[in-house]
């Protein structure tokens, strides 16, 4: 069984994620397919990808669903990939250390050269992030774009998860969870930012924004009375003087 | 441990700086209609990775989930890779390889004949095109009236109802100010136009989150999921939606009428006398300028006077105030005289619409007081000085921040050309037209509501050899304008201008098999199409539409459609039913043009157009069709594309036609970096090096408007004296808006009888009756000759945002997101049914029958079922194997869709608006039933006739794709292990 790293520079890198406007596009899960497919993990596996049931490895899915009934209900799109949890089962469950939390940066990754391909990490993850490519017969997951977010060749500007990148409702963010100063950390106070599934103990990183009420009644102005409307609307009435006023061109 | 060794190195040594690409190429994208830029990295000769261009005007960097999914179509298994000639039937895909040349001398030969026979022979319509004003010029010089794209089948309604009324339109023509708005309220289903920039606004107003988000939409998914309240409104009411909005509006006060008065043509005097040839017209003087009641004089003045109070309401008879201007009873009233008159009739209060919208009166009502607050309560004033169109200085920018969006939800219905009218009168009565928080115009508009040309294609403008006078499509204001013959039969084959569709200004290629078919008006002898995939997801009535491709003379065994020419990469549904296919180039194989002369991809902010260069090389024997265009034009010697010795004009192809073909002097294809040194933008003379400079910049051009020329952009002096410079309008006089429309009731008076031009008898109630000069609500046609228990739940689809059209569903990774599509039914409206989730079903409509699946769902209108749009696909096409599930799980809706009406006095009208001949899909009525419960496979397409064998040069598609593992060091053992790479 690994071992978590003992001691860190207290750096925790992870993604935050607004529910609020994600609208459920699925721009962060294909960009970072194609990231992914020529890069660290390549390539991410399409199984008949012409054929009756294509399917194949994808570091980060969206799922659509609705959230209570009727109209008071809620359309929720939820993207999905690993949360670079600071206990993660899925480490500690690997028997041959392919699967480890860097201790730089609290990145989980996976040794494909040292994976012997059991899944045990893809039982022990209660958030379904592994993906296991049939063909390699090793377990892929979210780099946190390891490849791309220090990467001497890319501009600054987009030194970034794909997935942050290419987000066009800027629903993504990513940064330094541990650092309590950081644009992400502070959006997660703010916004009352939220682990997913705290109960099963792995203290994900990654950070979900709530989605604010279904309905903004606090953006609502009221409705005047209905009103009898006069039979007439010619000049002469009342009703509608303001018609009258003197204007200019 | 040693310094060179990070702890994390004890794992594994990772690179965290790999070389990412050889080269990095931008061009713009091609994925769907939003026209992103991209920047293409390129690696050992392969396409490695595809992101968005932040210098971008459109996407800023972003880029969604199509655009991101390019690799796989570029290297999709059903790109077509040589000339194709069909052998077999058609529909039987049997084809054999042709070269080139005899792919051009046989299209020569069909084309060549029939321009010197009679040009209008020639059926030439495009589909998802993004050339344009090419293919538009290039019917114009064969000559022939027969061209348009699939406008008619998309959104004619949104873009006519808006030209006509605002001098723009939603989109491509216009766009919410996302930085000031405070209310943004969003008709219907918009998820691919815009794609990107929508999302990013969105994001930016919940970010910001001082602003309201409203969704007006039967389904609660994409756009709708986010908003601040979702109105889930009953299709094809979003009229009456609006009208009682705007009686709300009125009755409380809440109009501005500082900017009707000014800047609409509100206080126009119309003339009332009934049962007159000038009833609803505006009254001019001697000069023909329409006129006002000034009340500082009492006189009727010329309306556009800068010095009078304007009237705008009252009746002053016109006996009194104009001697011998008319009939003694004739009176004259200000037009919004009219607005009162009708808006605050008891017909559109809320409470008498809350039942056919299904909205309660009380959130009617609340909706207009959260309209009037955000427009007058929270009224923007940037400080900046600017001159109207007058000379007037002022030193403040004025907005009333309630923005507007509307896209097929409300054009795809019979109703959609008045409803979205509404709409825009809704937006002019809250003055939120081009000013900060509004709705802002997207150079090059506003223009003039309607601008011109008109259409061509009158029988003196069409002869054989000889071009047209103008352009096929265009924008007609009088009966007059119409192209009809003496009889007031419809002279192009979709019908387009004639009494069926007199305001069809994107044409109606949705009809122009159906007519072509039946010889109505007349036959055709080659239908030539490109990107339109007409024997599937782009017609109405499928099944039939098929029949009609296949469908022979018994006499002479020809087919009713003699010969079809079909330019597509892909092979598409449509392939097996042509019988000569030029095969194009994917979109990164190509030179293009994002054309201000066609489909603008400007911001209000400032104009841009742009390019798309070839980034990779074709390894296929496939040629871009706009190419070929231009090599036919020249073998058929049209006049444009020939020189003086009848030489090729543009021997470059399509790249040498957008640094050198000229349109008007100095005005091309490219706005950027004309002049023969490049110094000019807007108009110069060609530039040699044009391309190369739009590769330097990105391969766009875009520039800043100064901020005092940034809204009312209608009236103001420094913007219309730009706009004209770069001859974006032919002069610089303000734009008024049309609240009320005289083009459409002189087509209301001739609907009466009235005019020169009138309607055969057919036609004449349907004229009289839509073309209202104020927006009106009529039920959508299908529901009046339906029987509405007998079907009595509304049938339509959403765009899902990982897809386009039909063509993201053969995309190794979309189709992995939405491969098959389920019917998507509100749960109560399903359990009072008996039925569950998952259940196979019937859905029924009264035109045909089609299996589904169905999934329960909260966030849909009662009456409503959907589907997510275009993703069924035709067993055999795409080189998708036989059983993939888009083809035995999916199912494609427009097979319960009628391209005609059922007879009315023994003439069949089309499926279409009235007004426009917007194809009216989403007025479709169905029924669900349960299915009988067998467990084959369910069977999804009526039309089906066997599986069509892949085309010649169409090889077997991939098992398994690795795409990427060629990336990999060489060193690597997953680059050699586990199959094909793509």
């Amino acid at each position: 069984m690994t071992s978590l790293p003992t001691a860190t520079d207290g750096r925790k890198l992870g993604l935050v994620i607004d529910l609020d406007i994600c609208v459920g596009c699925h721009a962060c899960a294909v960009n970072c397919k194609e990231w992914n497919t020529g890069g660290h993990s390549a390539p991410l596996t399409d199984e008949e990808p012409y054929g009756a049931d294509p399917h194949g490895v994808w570091f980060n899915r969206v799922h659509s669903f609705e959230a209570g009934d009727g109209d008071s209900g809620r359309t929720v799109h939820f993207p999905r990939s690993c949360l670079h949890c600071e206990e993660p089962a899925c480490v500690t469950v690997c028997p041959t250390g392919a699967s480890y939390k860097r201790e730089g940066d609290g990145i989980v990754l996976v040794n494909a050269d040292t994976c012997i391909g059991c899944k045990l990490c893809s039982w022990a993850c209660p958030y379904g992030a592994r993906e296991y490519d049939y063909a390699d017969g090793v377990m892929k997951k979210c780099t946190l774009c390891i490849d791309r977010i220090e990467n001497q060749h890319l501009p600054p500007e987009d030194r970034l998860p794909a997935c942050v990148s290419t987000c066009p409702a800027s629903a993504r963010h990513f940064g330094d969870l541990g650092d309590p100063n950081s644009d992400v950390s502070q959006l997660v106070a703010e916004r009352g930012g939220y682990d997913l599934m705290p109960e099963m103990g792995m203290q994900p990183v990654n950070k979900y924004l709530p989605p604010r009420a279904s309905t903004r009644h606090d953006l609502e102005t009221p409705a005047p009375p209905p009103e009898t409307i006069p039979a007439s609307t010619d000049t002469g009435s009342d009703f509608l003087n303001w018609v009258d006023r003197m204007l200019t061109r | 441990m040693p310094d060179d060794i990070r702890p994390d190195d004890r794992y594994e040594k990772v690179d965290q700086s790999p070389v990412v690409s050889d080269e990095v190429k931008t061009t713009t994208c091609y994925m769907c209609a939003c026209r992103c830029g991209i920047k293409v990295h390129l690696k050992d000769g392969a396409i490695r990775y595809i992101e968005g261009n932040r210098d971008h005007p459109i996407n800023k960097g972003v880029l969604c989930a199509k655009g991101s999914a390019g690799i796989m179509q570029h290297y999709s298994p059903a790109r077509l890779s040589q000339p194709l000639r069909r052998v077999g039937p058609r529909g039987s895909g049997e084809f054999e390889p042709i070269s080139w040349e005899e792919a051009l001398d046989t299209a020569t030969e069909w084309l060549g004949d029939i321009r010197r026979r009679d040009p209008r022979k020639l059926a030439f319509f495009t589909g998802r095109d993004q050339s344009q004003s090419l293919t538009g010029f290039w019917a114009s010089q064969f000559g022939t009236p027969n061209h348009a794209a699939h406008g008619g089948f998309c959104s004619v309604n949104m873009a006519a109802a808006g030209i006509y009324t605002i001098g723009g339109s939603f989109w491509e023509f216009g766009e919410p100010d996302w930085e000031n708005t405070k209310y943004f309220m969003m008709f219907g289903v918009a998820e691919d136009h815009d794609s990107n920039p929508i999302k990013m606004g969105l994001g930016k107003l919940k970010t910001k989150g001082d602003a309201k988000f409203v969704s007006v939409n039967p389904v609660r998914t994409g756009y709708s999921a986010i908003a601040d309240e979702w109105v889930g409104i009953r299709p094809g009411t979003d009229g009456l939606l609006v009208m009682a909005l705007i009686h709300e509006l009125i009755r409380t006060g809440n109009v501005d009428l500082d900017f009707l008065a000014r800047y609409t043509n509100s206080h126009w005097l119309v003339r009332r006398a009934p049962g007159t040839a000038d009833d609803g017209l505006f009254v001019r003087g001697r000069d023909g300028k329409p006129l006002a009641y000034d009340r500082n004089t009492d006189q009727l003045v010329d309306a556009a006077r800068i010095d009078i109070s304007p009237a705008m309401r009252g009746r002053f008879p016109l006996h009194e105030a104009a001697p011998g201007d008319g009939g003694s009873d004739a009176e004259a009233v200000p037009a919004f005289q009219l607005v009162l008159d009708r808006y605050l009739d008891e017909a559109y209060s809320p409470d008498a619409v809350a039942e056919q919208t299904g909205i309660d009166a009380d959130r009617i009502r609340r909706i207009a007081a959260e309209l009037a607050h955000a427009a007058f309560e929270q009224e923007i004033s940037l400080d900046v000085e600017w001159t109207d169109w007058a000379g007037r200085k002022h030193d403040k920018i004025i907005g009333r921040p309630v923005s507007m969006h509307a896209m097929r939800g409300i054009s795809a219905h019979s109703n959609g050309f008045q409803t979205c009218r509404a709409i825009h009168l809704l937006q002019m009565l809250l003055g939120s037209i081009d000013c900060p928080g509004g709705f802002r115009y997207k150079p090059p508009f506003p223009r003039p509501a309607p601008p011109g040309p008109k259409p061509a294609g009158k029988p003196h403008q069409v002869a054989p050899g000889t071009p047209m006078a103008g352009p096929p499509l265009g924008f007609i204001t009088s009966p007059e304008d119409l192209l009809i013959d003496d009889q007031g039969e419809a002279l192009r084959i979709d019908k387009a201008y004639s009494w069926d569709a007199p305001l069809a200004a994107h044409g109606m290629m949705h009809m122009v098999i159906r007519n072509a078919w039946a010889g109505d008006p007349y036959p055709i002898d080659v239908l030539f199409m490109f990107m339109a995939n007409m024997s599937w997801n782009s017609s109405m009535n499928t099944t039939e539409t098929i029949e009609m491709l296949t469908d022979t003379d018994p006499e002479t065994g020809e087919y009713k459609i003699p010969k079809i020419i079909y330019s597509d990469a892909f092979q598409s549904e449509m392939i097996a039913y042509a019988d000569l296919i030029l095969p194009d180039t994917t979109y990164l194989e190509r030179w293009d043009c994002v054309s201000m002369l066609d489909r603008p991809i400007c911001s209000a902010d400032g104009p841009a157009d742009a390019i798309r260069q070839p980034v990779i090389a074709p390894d296929r024997n496939v040629r871009p069709f706009q190419d070929v265009l231009i090599e036919l034009g020249a073998r058929l010697g049209l006049p444009a594309f020939t020189t003086d010795t009848g030489a090729p004009k543009y021997p470059g192809g399509y790249a040498d036609y957008l640094v050198h073909h000229e349109r008007a002097p100095g005005i091309g294809p490219l706005a950027g970096w004309r002049g023969e040194d490049g110094s000019s933008h807007g108009n110069g003379a060609p530039n040699d090096n044009q391309l190369e400079r739009y590769i330097e910049n990105g391969c766009f051009w875009s520039e800043e408007f100064a901020p005092d020329e940034r809204y009312y952009k209608h009236s103001n002096r420094a913007y219309l004296d730009k706009a004209a410079k770069m001859g974006w309008i032919a002069s610089a006089d303000p734009i008024v808006l049309q609240l009320y429309s005289e083009p459409l009731q002189r087509f209301k008076l001739a609907g009466q009888g009235f005019g020169n031009v009138v309607p055969p008898v057919r036609y004449r109630d349907r004229i009289a009756e839509t073309f209202d000069p104020l927006p009106i609500w009529y039920a959508p046609f299908e529901e009046s000759h339906t029987d509405l228990e007998d079907f009595p739940i509304h049938a339509l689809t959403q765009r899902p945002m990982a897809m386009y059209h039909s063509w993201g569903s053969q995309n190794a990774w979309l189709r992995q997101i939405h491969g098959w599509n389920k019917l998507y039914m509100n749960r109560s409206t399903a359990e009072d049914q008996g039925l569950a989730d998952g259940d196979g079903v019937r859905v029924e409509s009264p035109y045909g029958s089609i299996k589904a699946r169905i999934a329960l769902m909260e966030g849909v209108n009662g009456n409503t079922v959907w589907t997510w749009n275009a993703i069924g696909k035709k067993r055999g096409a795409w080189n998708l194997s036989p059983d993939a599930p888009e083809s035995n799980k999916g199912f494609l809706l427009n097979h319960l869709i009628t391209d005609l009406l059922p007879p009315k006095d023994g003439y069949r009208f089309g499926n279409t608006d009235p007004i426009t001949g917007q194809a009216a899909w989403f007025d479709l009525r169905v029924r669900v039933v349960k299915d009988d419960g067998s467990d084959k496979a369910l069977a999804n397409d009526p039309s089906d006739s066997g599986i069509a064998p892949r085309a010649p040069g169409v090889g077997k598609a991939a098992e398994r794709l690795r795409f990427g593992a060629r990336f990999l060091p060489a060193s690597n053992w997953r680059r050699s292990r586990g199959g094909e790479d793509t």
